[in-house]
């Protein structure tokens, strides 16, 4: 066991402890970035005027009649930027755009004392366009070939051969739309500027560093001249990765040009129709099976509809690619992936990160070719596991594929499959107009950023005379619980009971160059850092308690703020006063702890590599009742069993495999982004951006019974206390409910119906499937030879990955020229 | 001007007339409450206000979306928020439920959840049950008082575990003792602010002398669509009339010939009135947006909007219900058949409130309401089918056929209805009148759903009805 995730006796971790801000959340007493407002005098409030066309050069703007407008104080436009004028770090997202991009740009923002005054200055600014061109499909995209950034291949063995001597070969195209994060809080940021002129900016993201960074590179000033501070987010789920920053700038600079705190709330709508979103992605692909119905060959094209920026894309599409295979052998692939520019929002990071892009894409292939290879999708799907000594297409050891096999069969027994599996079978024999389906998906997940550099953390950790306990760390709350585990990691690691222990703010001026908070890495990373601050603090403690004890430090014990010693008569002492003595001996209460992940390495180039630490594994099962008259249906029963490690948190992990599971279903079936594809003046417009347009999964989606469990003996020897990551992996067993319902849909034709059902699977995406399966159309789109699909080839000469592609352009120069000569305007 | 917001006294002097509830209940430090869609469809805003039981000598504390009201609505008025319910170190029992299972992860929409099953817990007819089902807890808890409550990150089901586990108020409970007294009442209100006048008038004759003076004036009653419209489209009234406590529109009667309904009772006052004796209503109910919208939607407002996907003109249609319209010059009465005109049009004249719905006797013994939409709880029909139909010695008698989201204004299925009527109720006669049904209307496409889907669900409505009712035909 390493010492990183070896537990003491008694540990704080691992314990069911509710959410450390619950009883601030039940009463409303919680606070959030726009909840600041009302205790700040004098703020001004800023509105976005937004384009009325997906791409159009701006040849004037005239903000006088704004000015005009009762309350109006000022509105912000490309010439007040004293910086760089981009709100990303790929400087391709002119922070004020001389061409807007897509449907909703914000051209100019209005800043006024109140926030009707400023919606009508905004209402009141007119704007010249001159209307170009705009694509607004991945399709029209491809077609254009019209792309961005990378265009990595990913490939393992011989694809020739291995189609040659395939069975059974299989192709066809796979399409399907995006999610919106539809986070409860939308973005909000609120600026303050001090006697200084240092720029104090709340804001509501997932990466104070990078929102710190955008904010000084916009104002042109260094990074110490800005503070961000995120109290917490109203949920994140990556919208807040990249997407604040822009928006924090603008608060600063109005903050800066007119002395006067800066609220930018985003409403709904603006949120809906300006930030960013889950990808859409189109599939090309070519699937080989061997006669025992073993995936033998993989060839397909990704492509990515990443919106009018490159903003997080690339690694997005690596994700994707890196998780085509799920949980299952591939011997011979070759995925290409490519990034679509589109004149929509900029997609960007959202749970999963690319990764449940790709997993669709084989989850898809499997559920349209069980029937044709007369086989059911579920032994379809147990057959082709992982097994012990296999690696990845980019040949990293799956080094638990036990865990998939042992996770399957404990989720089989618990769901009582086989003999529901014959309820199925007679209550569809005895129903005309009822069906009922089920299916069991499997998850392996990466865990880390494929990036390496941004597996680091750190942490800051006060100790105070009277014992009292603060942490700080670089990540950022936003509901997952890791403020929860933070807590119960330092207590756990300093040996004190968790109120000893309270968490400060996330500032980055208590710790600099944070990751975001994604990836699912947020408990590792910063557990690890936070534990590393809190062991050199205890060593320190420990040689003042050995002092005391008459004993060597190795034999000091802290357990639930009581030190004692091993083989000491001595009375045991107090954390305090312990602490207390510390101080008077002059020893340092203070410790900053860091942390980086061991044992990565990645060639982005090649696509080869190591790049995550472990994998997490899940496997759910779902029962599905579809109505052959409308297509709607219910979720009768749900079953997860989920590898969480050693957990550190079993409500917070519980809470985030429900959490994710529904919020993956939603998507599955629900969530429907609809652009105007039209050539009307409204083409590129989003016609879903609101809640009564944009359906999130509400109570009646929640399944109605609904059983989920860890994985026994599942500790992770290469994580804080044998715990794992579990943000993300878990919104992709979800897959199990669209496969359930095409499970369901395929009952109302003849067996065999290899069922293509739409996605999101609402009920009329159903009900057309039911349709085709009774007409017997199912599988009509697939093409059983091996040359129909032919997965285009990648342009060689697209870039390829940059290994520092999220971080750097090196046509720019590097950030440190701000301090050497601030390029304030 | 003030309202009482968690036991003491805050002034409304800050508000205009299209100041919503939200934003002032937060201008006074109550940021419990939070703005998550400001259309009433996520309840991040939920608060409780004490409004009239069904005896009127009683309380009951209501959950309504504050982002949807006007603040002026208030005056006079007890609202009770997240922050009055109970505190970190003296949680409310319904907070202590939430807290304590994970019913919380960002927290944001939580203040609104708690609102949400507090309302529910206060209900003074809820009563331990034996037969809990999906939707109802042995506490007899109703599910759907949560339905109109996003939450984006627990799923649900230790929200719902915390609404099942919750007990019965206890005795000294503050808020439980409340409701034996009787609700404040209307408080006549006239505010002009900001270029707008908001008024609540003391008496129906006051609203139509008002309304006669001007006719362009904004009616608002529960402000479940109004207020969608003040929020995200900016829309402004010169003057806004609140008519939602009017007596004269509050009335519920049953005669042997007719049940009256007012058109100013909210959607859950006519649910708890009528307890299920007009079936189809009862059908509607569950499936009309959510929760928090029927505590303030009124049929008044659902008829008066002219929406060709309001969810109760189609049940209405079936019902074959009577519009009463009232002026300064009295009452008349018009088929809901022929009020809707085109397209958010009606033959409601300048001047005119709708006074009431009248369900003339005796109801159809077959009915159901089919609605089709992506979300069973709190969504938008893409089609909406309604059935009133009577067979008499296996003949049908009468057919009355409502559709809503299928052409510009809600409308009978008259081709159906003639397919069916004189016919034996059978397999042969529904499918000859699917056929009819699947052409009835002009049905379009749009985000919710294609023309293809809405005709062809319209053509497996009816056999979907009918084979419902075999058996109570049998």
């Amino acid at each position: 066991m390493s010492s990183l995730s070896q537990r003491p006796m008694n540990p704080v971790v691992g314990q069911a402890l509710s959410h450390e801000a619950a009883d601030l959340h039940v009463t409303g007493a919680a606070l959030y970035t726009d909840d600041l407002i009302e205790r700040t005098r004098d703020v001004l409030h800023a509105w976005p005027v937004q384009s009325t066309h997906a791409r159009a050069t701006v040849t004037a703007i005239r903000t006088a009649p704004a000015l005009e407008v009762p309350g109006v104080i000022r509105v912000l436009t490309g010439d007040d930027v004293p910086g760089v004028n981009d709100a990303g770090v790929k400087h391709d997202e002119p922070l004020f755009p001389t061409e807007v991009q897509f449907y909703g740009h914000a051209v100019c923002w209005v800043l006024a004392e109140t926030l009707d005054a400023a919606r009508q200055g905004a209402a009141a600014v007119e704007v010249d366009y001159e209307p170009l061109p705009a694509i607004v499909t991945v399709r029209e995209a491809i077609a254009a070939d019209q792309f961005q950034g990378a265009q990595p291949v990913m490939e393992r063995g011989d694809l020739t051969t291995a189609f040659d001597s395939a069975a059974h070969v299989f192709s066809g195209e796979f399409e399907f739309k995006g999610q919106e994060h539809f986070y409860l809080e939308t973005h909000a940021a609120l600026a303050l500027v001090d006697e200084n002129q240092q720029i104090f900016v709340q804001s509501s993201t997932q990466h104070p560093s990078e929102t710190q960074e955008i904010v000084a590179h916009v104002m042109g000033v260094a990074s110490h001249e800005v503070t961000v501070q995120c109290l917490r987010m109203g949920g994140g789920f990556g919208g807040k990765e990249m997407q604040p920053h822009g928006f924090a700038a603008i608060a600063a600079l109005g903050a800066t040009l007119t002395g006067r705190p800066v609220r930018l709330r985003l409403n709904r709508t603006l949120d809906m129709t300006m930030s960013g979103k889950r990808h859409g992605f189109h599939a090309d692909w070519r699937v080989g099976f061997d006669a025992n119905n073993r995936i033998t060959a993989l060839d397909a094209t990704l492509t990515s509809d990443a919106g009018w920026s490159l903003d997080l894309s690339e690694p997005v599409l690596a994700r994707a690619l890196c998780h085509i295979d799920n949980a299952y052998y591939v011997p011979n692939v070759r995925v290409a992936g490519r990034i679509a520019r589109t004149n929509k929002t900029s997609q960007t990071a959202f749970r999963g990160f690319g990764g449940p892009q790709g997993m669709l894409v084989i989850e898809d292939i499997i559920g349209r070719c069980a029937p044709l290879l007369g086989v059911d999708a579920t032994t379809l799907r147990h057959d082709n596991l992982y097994q012990p000594g296999q690696t990845t297409p980019y040949g990293q050891p799956v080094a638990q594929a036990e865990r998939l096999g042992r996770a399957w069969n404990q989720l089989v027994d618990q769901a009582d499959v086989s003999r529901r599996l014959r309820e199925i079978e007679e209550f569809n024999a005895t129903h005309r107009h009822t069906k009922r389906g089920m299916a069991i998906t499997p998850v392996k997940f990466g865990i880390s950023f494929n990036l390496t550099a941004f597996n680091q953390a750190g942490a800051l950790v006060l100790i105070y005379k009277d014992g009292s306990v603060l942490i700080n760390h670089g990540g950022t709350e936003m509901g997952q619980g890791l403020h929860t585990k933070m807590l119960q990691v330092a207590a756990t690691a300093l040996g004190v009971p968790l109120s000893t222990v309270r968490l400060a703010p996330t500032r980055t001026d208590k710790v600099p160059n944070t990751s975001a908070t994604a990836a699912s890495s947020g408990a590792d990373l910063n557990g690890g850092a936070v534990k590393h601050a809190c062991e050199q603090l205890r060593e320190r403690l420990a040689v003042v308690a050995a002092q005391h004890f008459g004993v060597n430090p190795a034999d000091v014990r802290f357990e639930a703020g009581v030190v004692s010693a091993i083989g000491s008569k001595a009375e045991p002492i107090t954390w305090s006063d312990l602490t207390t003595r510390a101080y008077f001996q002059r020893v340092q209460l203070a410790a900053s702890g860091y942390y980086r992940t061991e044992g990565l390495h990645w060639d982005s180039t090649a696509m080869q590599g190591e790049p995550f630490k472990y994998f997490a594994h899940g496997v759910s099962c779902t029962e599905v009742e579809v109505d052959g008259f409308t297509g709607s249906y219910r979720t009768r029963r749900v079953d997860i069993v989920h590898d969480v490690g050693d957990s550190l948190s079993p409500l917070v992990d519980i809470g985030q495999i429900e959490g994710g599971f529904v919020q993956g279903a939603g998507w599955m079936t629900l969530e429907e982004l609809v652009w105007d594809e039209s050539d009307r003046p409204t083409r590129g417009r989003l016609q879903t951006q609101a809640a009564s347009t944009y359906k999130l999964p509400s109570f009646s989606e929640m399944p109605e019974e609904f059983h989920v469990s860890l994985l026994e003996q599942a500790h992770e020897e290469g994580a804080v206390y044998g715990s794992k990551a579990v943000g993300e992996p878990p919104l992709m067993l979800a897959f199990s409910v669209r496969e359930a319902l095409r499970h369901a849909a395929a009952a109302f034709g003849s067996p065999g119906a290899s069922v293509n059902l739409g996605l999101p699977a609402t009920p009329e995406a159903v009900f057309w499937a039911i349709e085709s399966a009774r007409a017997g159309h199912c599988g009509d789109d697939l093409r059983r030879d091996s040359n129909a699909v032919q997965p285009p080839r990648p342009d060689a000469d697209a870039p390829a990955m940059h290994p520092l592609s999220e971080q750097m352009n090196e046509e720019h120069e590097p950030r440190q020229s701000m301090l050497e000569e601030p390029a304030k305007a | 001007m003030e309202a009482t917001v968690n036991g003491r006294c805050a002034s409304l002097d800050a508000a205009d007339p299209h100041t919503n509830a939200l934003d002032w209940l937060r201008s006074q430090g109550l940021t419990g409450a939070k703005e998550g869609c400001a259309e009433g469809e996520c309840g991040a805003c939920s608060v409780l206000v004490a409004k009239p039981d069904s005896t009127g000598e009683g309380t009951t504390w209501v959950a309504v979306n504050s982002c949807l009201i006007s603040a002026l609505s208030l005056e006079g008025q007890e609202v009770v928020t997240s922050e009055g319910l109970g505190s970190a170190d003296d949680l409310h029992p319904v907070q202590q439920e939430m807290a304590s299972r994970g019913g919380s992860q960002c927290g944001y929409c939580t203040p609104g959840f708690i609102c949400s099953m507090a309302s529910e817990f206060y209900r003074d007819s809820r009563q331990a049950c034996e037969h809990a089902d999906a939707e109802h807890g042995p506490n007899g808890f109703d599910l759907h008082s949560l339905s109109g409550n996003l939450c984006r990150c627990t799923g649900y089901r230790p929200i719902r575990d915390a609404a099942y586990a919750l007990g019965f108020p206890e005795s000294g409970d503050a808020l439980a003792a409340r409701r034996t007294q009787p609700a404040p009442q209307a408080a006549p209100t006239r505010v002009s602010a900001a270029g707008a006048t908001f008024v609540r008038p003391r008496d129906l004759d006051e609203a139509l002398s008002l309304l006669a003076e001007s006719p362009q004036a904004q009616l608002v009653a529960g402000a479940t669509d109004w207020g969608v419209g003040v929020n995200l489209l900016r829309s402004r009234a010169e003057t806004v009339i609140a008519i939602d406590r009017l007596p004269q529109l509050r009335e519920l009667t049953e005669t042997d010939e007719a049940v009256e309904i007012g058109a100013a009772l909210t959607l859950s006052e006519i649910e708890n009135r009528l307890d299920g004796s007009i079936p189809l209503l009862a059908k509607l109910f569950p499936q009309f947006a959510s929760r928090l919208i029927r505590n303030g939607a009124t049929l008044g407002g659902n008829i008066g909007t002219g929406s060709p996907i309001g969810d109760s003109p189609p049940v209405l249609l079936a019902l074959e219900a009577e519009v009463i319209l009232t002026s300064t010059s009295g009452d008349r009465s018009v088929p809901l058949a022929d009020y809707f005109t085109g397209y958010r049009q009606t033959v409601r004249a300048p001047g005119e409130i709708i006074r009431a719905l009248r369900l003339p006797k005796p109801l159809a013994r077959l009915t159901d309401f089919h609605k089709i939409a992506k979300r069973r709880f709190d969504d938008i029909s893409s089609v909406a089918i309604a059935y009133a139909v009577d067979v008499s010695d296996g003949i049908v008698t009468r057919a009355a056929i409502g559709l809503g989201g299928v052409a510009a204004t809600p409308i009978r299925a008259r081709a159906t209805e003639a397919a069916l009527l004189g016919q034996p109720w059978s397999a042969e006669t529904v499918s000859a009148a699917a056929e009819a049904m699947s052409t009835e209307g002009t049905p379009m496409s749009d985000h919710r759903a294609s023309d293809r889907y809405r005709r062809a669900v319209l053509g497996t409505s009816l056999p979907k009805f009918f084979e419902s009712t075999m058996e109570s035909v049998r």
